[in-house]
């Protein structure tokens, strides 16, 4: 199958959250993809309120099965999360189980007033009742495949299909 | 003292019982993960879930404040559940005791022992009793090594001078008697530090010192010139027997660190001290107070790289 282009659902998701957006919108990625995709689109939306990035792993529920993996990074949110209106980004969003993991820890930081969620890819096959408001595509994948974003060094993206556990 | 003890099959980290012998890759992911439990402790809510429903006992015996206290502080921000056990221990203490001790806290269904023994040894003894699923962090074992004081010097210095592949490095003072020395020179020339020194009365260095891979010297001027890191020791009375200096005041004299003295490092280098100091002894008031001091940011550094190194081995 071919995956759609990765530019082509960036705009697309720019554009149904400049609808929603005000100035004061916060946008906070999820490493590594979602950091990304919320880089850009902080850039393309003109916000001013500086971007939040988060590293979920110490929050995962599969630590007791996998551990820590080394290269965790620093999460940092560089604004007051305390009646904040977040957008929480991601580059592809399957389980929801990372999801449930970035929400626990933005509320470590304070009460939001509220959160919302942005994917540039929903593949399906949530396992938790989470439900984006802003999706760039639904792709339908094989449950042995996994969708992966890539950066090229131009820092032009792409969508690559793998097989799981290769 | 067999070091692959704290390694699994699979080649990762189970307990951790000196640095001696851990490779690069792992001292750099506890270094990093620790980077990130940093932006943890500048929250609104200081903790993280990661260890919630573990059972880590404090095993204390030898006096500590700042070990064990930061200890206790790294295990609750990963909301671990913590005991404290200061258990003062007489000289006849065997390894059939401390076993037994162990065994019981194990039948309260113990997940991770961190343990501070004055004999040389009591943590790999711990470590190789215990069950498959029970994890060890030596906390200080006699005069043999003290890794988690190493891995948050190693922090501090990376904070500080951005990698270690430039520096000189001079560790001054007790290094007989100093398990702290001995983990520091292991993990910094495992992370590519390119000339550590040592410091030193004959007297207070032990045989064969450079075989670790250091560079000797027992004047003050010549050891600290041009160092970018200066790691202080702590002069440790209580382990030492016979006539090994003539006094306080005299080791001061030569090896404590003064302005004066310090005047030989780079004008940017940093000074560091695991604590407890003794002031005027082996440091003056001036430096360990002074601009160039990083001692208790050492301190603060101490949790998160105890949060990493907990949060890394409960979870392999």
């Amino acid at each position: 199958m071919t995956l759609p282009d990765a530019e082509t659902l960036l705009a697309e998701l720019a554009q149904q959250i400049r609808r929603d957006a005000t100035p004061d919108t916060a946008l906070v990625g999820i490493y590594t993809g979602g950091v990304w995709i919320a880089e850009r689109l902080h850039r393309m939306l003109g916000l001013s309120t500086p971007m939040g990035t988060i590293d979920v792993a110490f929050y995962r529920d599969d630590y007791k099965k996998t551990g820590l993996r080394p290269g965790v990074k620093p999460s940092d949110i560089p604004f007051k999360v305390e009646g904040a209106d977040i957008i929480l980004v991601d580059d592809v969003l399957y389980t929801g189980r990372t999801i449930r993991a970035a929400l626990n820890e933005i509320f470590d930081y304070g009460r939001p007033t509220s959160i919302r969620l942005a994917a540039l890819v929903d593949r399906g096959g949530r396992q938790l009742p989470i439900c984006p408001q802003f999706v760039g595509a639904r792709v339908e994948v094989a449950l042995d495949q996994s969708i992966e974003l890539r950066r090229a060094q131009a820092g032009r993206f792409n969508l690559a299909l793998m097989s799981r556990g290769a | 003292m067999n070091a692959n003890l704290q390694m699994s099959a699979e080649g990762k980290l189970k307990h951790l019982l000196t640095t001696e012998g851990l490779p690069p890759e792992i001292l750099l992911q506890i270094l990093d993960t620790a980077r990130s439990f940093c932006s943890v402790t500048e929250r609104q809510v200081k903790k993280v879930p990661l260890l919630r429903g573990k059972a880590i006992f404090n095993l204390f015996f030898e006096p500590s404040t700042r070990t064990r206290t930061t200890f206790e502080i790294a295990a609750k921000r990963l909301s671990a559940d913590v005991v404290n056990l200061n258990i003062a221990t007489s000289s006849q203490t065997k390894g059939e005791t401390l076993l037994d001790t162990v065994a019981n806290l194990t039948a309260m269904h113990a997940d991770m022992f961190i343990v501070r023994h004055g004999e040389s040894g009591a943590a790999h003894l711990i470590a190789r009793n215990v069950g498959p699923d029970i994890h060890v962090i030596n906390a200080g074992d006699g005069r043999h090594a003290h890794p988690t004081q190493a891995l948050l010097d190693m922090f501090t210095i990376r904070h500080y001078k951005g990698g270690f592949n430039h520096l000189r490095v001079a560790i001054v003072g007790d290094i007989l008697h100093s398990r702290v020395a001995r983990s520091e020179i292991h993990a910094l020339t495992t992370l590519g530090v390119p000339e550590v020194r040592v410091i030193g009365p004959r007297t207070l260095l032990p045989r064969h010192v450079q075989n670790l891979g250091v560079h000797v010297f027992h004047d003050m001027a010549a050891g600290l010139k041009d160092v970018d890191v200066v790691m202080m020791l702590r002069l440790q009375h209580e382990r030492m027997s016979g006539a090994l200096l003539p006094s306080a005041g005299e080791f001061f004299k030569s090896y404590g660190l003064t302005p004066e003295k310090l005047a030989h490092a780079k004008p940017d280098a940093i000074v560091m001290h695991p604590g407890p100091m003794n002031r005027g002894v082996e440091i003056d008031s001036a430096v360990a107070d002074g601009r160039q001091s990083v001692i208790l940011p050492q301190v603060t550094f101490g949790i998160a790289v105890r949060m990493a190194v907990m949060g890394i081995l409960a979870g392999n």
